[in-house]
């Protein structure tokens, strides 16, 4: 039961407060794309231990999305960010490097 | 004109504390840049703009803050038609968007120095003196519905919920106000 | 024989005696008691039956550990099974009741198991029951059923109320013995907002009854005083009855507290389920007594030394006259003085060391105690309850060297912390050498949300057993806590005593014969014994976690609080494997076992879930409807008068409404309003067709798709305004259709200057269908809505009958007909009024079904019936709703993955039986030939089927291989009883082709 920072209204919602999106920085694959490349947006995605970054919503609550970078072993929060970018902002990479130093951001 | 009916048609359950449907109450759902807002507020409604989960109020007014974009502007029923054309009036340049949803809520109040105790049956929310301070609304679940929390003072606390679910939250109220179930878990 | 001692017992009140019933016999006890020690004080021995061998069964802790003594507890609607009668307060009236025998406890039919014990060896289950394969259903089904579970499953409705709290604390201590209370003290000093709790009714722990000595007081004394001092802070939440559930992730922590057990028919909640988040949660949970295996250790009058010593010193209650004490450690020696001191007689101390203990076997000795060192049990000797009790050689192969008389048999092989909660959120453990137990490993703790550590452990929890380290390693927790600096708090001064090594004894003589191992129980609710641990080694099952599901082992409703560190002992023994090697099986909450009332809280009855109601909801209900769940709404499906069929009712609706006139309380339907700069372009996305071009006071039906281009939704869409559209969606799509519109708007076009809004119950919206819809309209007055002021695929608003409305001309049933769209608080002023100005049309509502008719007569396609999350819309000869001018949309490239552009795709035909009979629904049709499993291939299959009182027949829709291009060839659709339907393919639209009826 995860508690996770709003970023847009800054409460420390309760899991039953929030709906999971899955995960982030998924760029989309439009109808120019290739099967490959429609694949990948749609069905593939990582399952990394450790590290991973992610879609929630406040839906109980202020409504709005936004990311989450946390651990998947010990479901350490690192961060929670704007829902408003393509890629984690450079402090949220510093502050999981400060944490995870054997990490590195690799967009997909 | 019919008169407007409010879900619960002013439905009361007194326990530890008592619980009674209020409303009608005007609202209206407003939309856009807050602080490009700010001053068509002022001048509509005669409030400031409200900080993060912040509630303003002056002359029966008030004006919630709901989401980095959204406010709700709460008002005497019959000043809502006459709001909105204003509203439009002055925001014909400024992206926007300004809806009625006085009907589409329900408003219930808790009063009793226990009210914050029967919030705390039913959400993950921390009600608390600290959590929850006076004059700040709390969006979240009361059980398995989203609501709106506010202690209006100590012992006061105002419910909004959508209306097909006031029954529920009206009987979710009750029950977690029932006389046996005091817990005293929040000392003044 | 167990009987009340004339003096003494710390916890009960001898002056307010309790009244209750054990199958049927009547029998007293006191205030303060519990079950169990009411039981014994009037000599029950025997409480039940275990559940392999049904062997007798008789207490033996005196806590939440209690493996044997369940019972079926009240009766009727306060009725529950397996109830622990170590953890159950005696109350006036209590009724119970032993469980698992048959015809009665003291005659067992089940105990001739135990005979066939030789033949019920570990994973005989799965030995027995694996073939044949057809014996399952007929023979071993059954056979397992019913020996299946211990108690009585309850049959009425549960009586009680229960309840959730959610709080918010810094910390939680779990433990009221004396390392929570110190821990408590010392945080609430640091100005922590603390909340204490204790499973059992009282303070304190085993300190009391252990004879600690703090500051120079009596341990109760100072607990005492302990509490008083806590009481007073306003920073401090106290519990008593609140039993820990279970740790989770980031500082989530649930508690049970029992409010209405002690006191049934009160009016209060019965259980109170905290659902708490905090900082840290300490677990000052103390420890438990493990037994040793000793031949005939399930006899009745075996118990745990510790709880020989509780009952005495807090029930006053006597096991037996002559208790024969069992140890490999020290601390079982309190049991032999507290025997001796309330004058009952120890006739020996075997004590499996050779060199014995420290101080306290001294003044054991002093009080004239026989001590035997070195000595193990051969076997205990009795049926029912203990007789004798045969010693030998701890070392040796059991050869009895002597044989004493005795009733009871008080046992330690060593304590073993509560690591639960230290472990349910992936705490570690370390092996403890010196008190043979698994301690938790404070360098491997459970970490939360900021990556440090959120559970810790103080006092016995800690593997820390004298009453002085005890409180020393309390206050530095509780400390800590506050984040002081440990030290800067005076540690009360516990006793201390001199104490001797601990010889860990797994098997009791370490040489035992088969014969002996096989009636040495580790676990006795399961019947597990030290030989089917070593029987599942020996078969392969080396992992801990494979042994225990071979074998049962702490499977039982206790979860083997006693039974795993012995179980995994025998099991490194057997693999000659050392025990951290073997490791522990997995502990998982709840700590006990909590009542389903409890986790559901409010959760029943009328409040189990969300009921939705319209504004129109109560004439609903007033006027007989007949609803069915779309969501969380309840719609009417019908309104059946008087006497009348639903069938006839639905047939009644439908043919008013073609004929004349129908009302439709369409409030349910989602309505979202989208407005900006932006909203054109970013409806062109949503919908499949174009919405940008939509002119005011136009509507248009459109289609929402997800990106894997397959149909999510469908609905009206208006132009309300220059930059301003509102969005009609099915019921169940209100709420899905806003979020998956916000989440494009704010995680993929954020820079799009759009904004919606759900509106959804804002309004009130009434279909009004018919012939005489405008009429009706007409006779409101307040809005021209003749066919060139308002036509086909139009919008207006105004006045209707004063009440502010918006007023679609869009059709679902293909007749002439109004959605109206009023206030929410005025729509059932509204509905009232239409029903009157319409009476003289013979106006009827109609409901779910009779809409569902209609638009199948139509050929309209439902969402959820047409399609099922595997439909694109071009199955459903909705090509013309796909824009080709669109450069994108969500779907698009979806659509054009292979599978979706296959020729083969299933497509939407009408179906038509030659008998005019309705077609089953979900029927699939067949096609020539079998797969691999020897099924029919199939070639379509029914999606929509209805009895149409418009044409008199049967009329069905449905996905076909190659459907369009087959109209006029017949299919067969097997039923479920075998018989095979035939129907033909048709055109979808059965009624009204040309669509002339709703054009007028």
């Amino acid at each position: 039961m995860l508690i996770l920072t709003c970023p847009c209204c800054g409460i420390a919602a309760d899991e039953t407060e929030l709906s999971p999106g899955g995960q982030a920085h998924i760029t989309r694959a439009g109808p120019g794309a290739d099967d490959a490349a429609f694949e990948g947006y749609l069905f593939l995605r990582t399952n990394p231990r450790g590290v991973h970054f992610e879609r929630w919503r406040h839906s109980m609550g202020c409504g709005k999305w936004f990311h989450v970078a946390r651990c998947t072993v010990t479901l350490e929060v690192f961060a929670t960010y704007t829902a408003q970018t393509a890629a984690p902002p450079r402090q949220v990479v510093d502050e999981i490097i400060a944490r995870r130093p054997d990490w590195q951001w690799e967009s997909n | 004109m019919s008169d407007p009916v409010t879900p619960l048609k002013g439905a009361r359950y007194d326990g530890f504390c008592q619980i009674t449907e209020i409303g009608p109450r005007g609202m209206i759902a407003l939309r856009g840049d807050l602080v490009a807002l700010a001053g068509t507020l002022r001048a509509v409604a005669g409030l400031d703009m409200p900080c993060q989960r912040q509630v303003t109020a002056a002359g029966g007014n008030a004006c919630a803050w709901m989401s980095p974009d959204e406010v709700l502007l709460m008002l005497p029923r019959p000043e809502v038609e006459g709001a909105l054309a204003q509203l439009a009036a002055a925001l014909q340049n400024l992206h926007h968007l300004a809806a009625d949803v006085s009907d589409a809520r329900a408003l219930l109040r808790i009063t009793g120095p226990l009210a914050r105790e029967v919030l705390a049956k039913l959400t993950p929310a921390d009600v608390s003196p600290a959590g929850l301070p006076v004059g700040e609304l709390r969006r979240t679940r009361l059980a398995q519905v989203p609501a709106a929390l506010r202690v209006i003072a100590e012992g006061e606390v105002e419910v909004i919920c959508f209306r097909s679910v006031a029954q529920y939250v009206f009987d979710l109220l009750s029950m977690a106000a029932r006389p046996g179930g005091e817990v005293t878990l929040f000392r003044a | 024989m167990s009987t009340r001692l004339a003096t003494g017992g710390r916890l009960i009140v001898r002056t307010e005696p309790r009244r209750f019933t054990f199958n049927g016999q009547r029998l007293r006890g006191f205030a303060g008691d519990s079950l169990a020690s009411a039981l014994l004080a009037n000599d029950v021995m025997l409480v039940g039956r275990s559940f392999k061998y049904h062997r007798p069964r008789g207490i033996v802790a005196s806590g939440a550990e209690e493996p044997n003594a369940l019972v079926n507890l009240g009766t009727g609607p306060r009725f529950e099974p397996n109830q622990r009668t170590t953890t159950t307060e005696l109350f006036e009236g209590l009724t119970a009741q032993s469980q698992n025998h048959w015809p009665s406890l003291e005659f067992d039919i089940g105990a001739v198991n135990a005979q066939l014990a030789r033949f019920l060896p570990a994973g005989f289950y799965y030995k027995m029951f694996i073939h044949p394969r057809p014996l399952w259903k007929y023979l071993y089904e059954p056979f397992i059923r019913q020996s299946a579970g211990l108690g009585r499953a309850p049959k009425d409705h549960d009586a009680d109320r229960y309840e959730h709290l959610h709080a918010h604390f810094d910390s939680v201590i779990v433990g009221g013995g004396i390392a929570g209370l110190q821990a408590a003290l010392c945080a609430a000093e640091t100005g922590q907002r603390v909340m204490l709790i204790e499973q059992t009714p009282d303070w304190g722990g085993r300190a009391p009854v252990d004879g600690d000595r703090i500051d120079g007081q009596d341990a109760a004394d100072w607990i005492a005083a302990t509490i008083a001092k806590l009481s007073t802070r306003p920073n401090v939440t106290l519990r008593l009855r609140c039993v820990a559930v279970g740790v989770y992730d980031h500082g989530y922590f649930l508690a049970c507290e029992r409010l209405g057990d002690h006191l049934p028919g009160a009016d209060l909640p019965r259980h109170r389920l905290w659902r708490i988040r905090c900082k840290t949660i300490v677990s000052a949970t103390g420890a438990i007594e493990r037994p040793l295996s000793f031949a005939g250790n399930d006899i009745p009058g075996v118990m745990l030394a510790s709880a020989v010593r509780d009952y005495i010193v807090n029930f006053a209650v006597s096991p037996g006259d002559r208790v024969v004490v069992v140890t490999n450690n020290d601390d079982a020696y309190r049991t032999a003085i507290a025997v001796k001191r309330a004058g009952l007689d120890v006739p020996a101390i075997v004590d499996a060391r050779p060199d014995g203990g420290g101080a306290l076997m001294q003044q054991a000795r002093q009080l004239g105690i026989r001590i035997e060192t070195g000595k193990a049990v051969a076997q205990v000797r009795g049926g029912k309850r203990v007789s004798a009790v045969a010693l030998c050689r701890q070392a040796g192969e059991g050869a009895v060297t002597e044989t004493i008389p005795c009733d009871v048999v008080a046992m330690s092989g060593g304590w073993s912390p509560v690591v639960h909660l230290w472990s349910h959120c992936g705490g570690k453990l370390i092996w403890d050498e010196a008190l043979a137990c698994f301690s938790p490993d404070p360098t491997r703790p459970p970490t939360g949300a900021d990556g440090r550590a959120f559970v810790t452990t103080a006092g016995a929890a800690s593997g820390l057993l004298g009453c002085s380290e005890v409180l020393a390693d309390a206050t530095k927790v509780g400390i800590a806590l506050g984040g002081a600096t440990p030290g800067a708090m005076l540690t009360p001064n516990g006793s201390a005593v001199q104490t001797n090594p601990l010889l860990p004894v797994w098997i009791m003589p370490q040489g035992a014969a088969i014969r002996r191992r096989g009636k040495m129980w580790l676990d006795f609710q399961n019947d597990v014994k030290v030989s089917d641990v070593q029987l599942a080694a020996q078969e392969g099952y080396e992992s801990v976690e494979h042994a225990k599901r071979y074998t049962t082992l702490g499977m039982a409703t206790d979860q083997g609080k006693l039974s795993n560190i012995n179980g995994l002992a025998v099991l490194s023994g057997a693999l000659d494997a050392p025990i951290p090697q073997v490791g522990t099986t997995t502990f998982r909450p709840p700590y006990t076992p909590v009542t389903m009332g409890a986790l559901a809280g409010e959760a029943r009855g009328g409040i189990f879930q969300p009921l939705r109601a319209t504004p129109i909801q109560q004439w609903h209900i007033d006027n007989g409807a007949c609803f069915e769940p779309v969501g969380h709404w309840r719609r009417p499906y019908c309104y059946p008068k008087g006497a009348e069929s639903h069938a006839d009712a639905v047939k009644r609706e439908i043919n008013t409404t073609r004929n004349s006139l129908g009302l439709l309380d369409a409030s349910t339907l989602g309505k979202i309003l989208v407005k900006g700069p932006d909203a054109g372009r970013f409806l062109d996305m949503i919908y499949t067709n174009m919405m940008s071009p939509l002119g005011l006071g136009e509507c248009r039906y459109g289609l929402m798709c997800g990106e894997n281009g397959f149909l999510i939704d469908d609905g009206v869409v208006a132009r309300l305004g220059g930059d301003t559209w509102l969005c009609h969606t099915t019921t169940g799509g209100a709420d899905r259709i806003h979020a998956h519109m916000e989440e494009w708007l704010q995680t993929e076009w954020w820079d799009w200057q759009v904004y919606t809004a759900n509106v959804t119950e804002q309004y009130a919206q009434i279909a009004v269908v018919g012939p005489n819809a405008r009429r009706v309209l007409e006779k409101l007055g307040g809005l021209e809505v003749g066919k060139t002021n308002l036509p086909a695929m139009h919008w207006m608003e105004g006045r209707l009958a004063d009440i502010p409305v918006r007023v679609f001309r869009i059709s679902f049933s293909g007749e002439l007909s109004f959605e109206i769209a009023a206030p929410a608080a005025q729509g059932r002023a509204l509905w009232d009024m239409l029903l009157e100005a319409g009476a003289e049309f013979g106006v009827t509502p109609y409901g779910t079904e009779a809409l569902h008719v209609m638009r199948a007569e139509k050929g309209f396609i439902m969402i959820g019936d047409e399609t099922d999350g595997t439909v694109i819309p071009q199955d459903l000869g909705l090509g013309w709703a796909i824009s080709k001018k669109k450069a994108d949309f969500i779907g698009k490239r979806g659509q054009l993955r292979r599978h979706m552009t296959d020729p083969d795709r299933w497509k939407l035909v009408g179906l038509e039986t030659p008998d005019g009979s309705v077609l089953p629904e979900g029927a699939y049709a067949t096609a020539p030939g079998r797969n691999a499993n020897g099924q029919r291939h199939t070639q379509g299959r029914v999606t929509s089927t209805y009895f149409s009182p418009t044409l008199n027949r049967g009329i069905a829709l449905g996905l076909v291989l190659h459907g369009p291009d087959r109209i006029g060839e017949t299919l067969e659709f097997p039923r479920l009883d075998g018989t095979i339907a035939t129907a033909r393919i048709v055109d979808p639209v059965f009624y009204d082709k040309q669509g002339a009826k709703q054009d007028v």
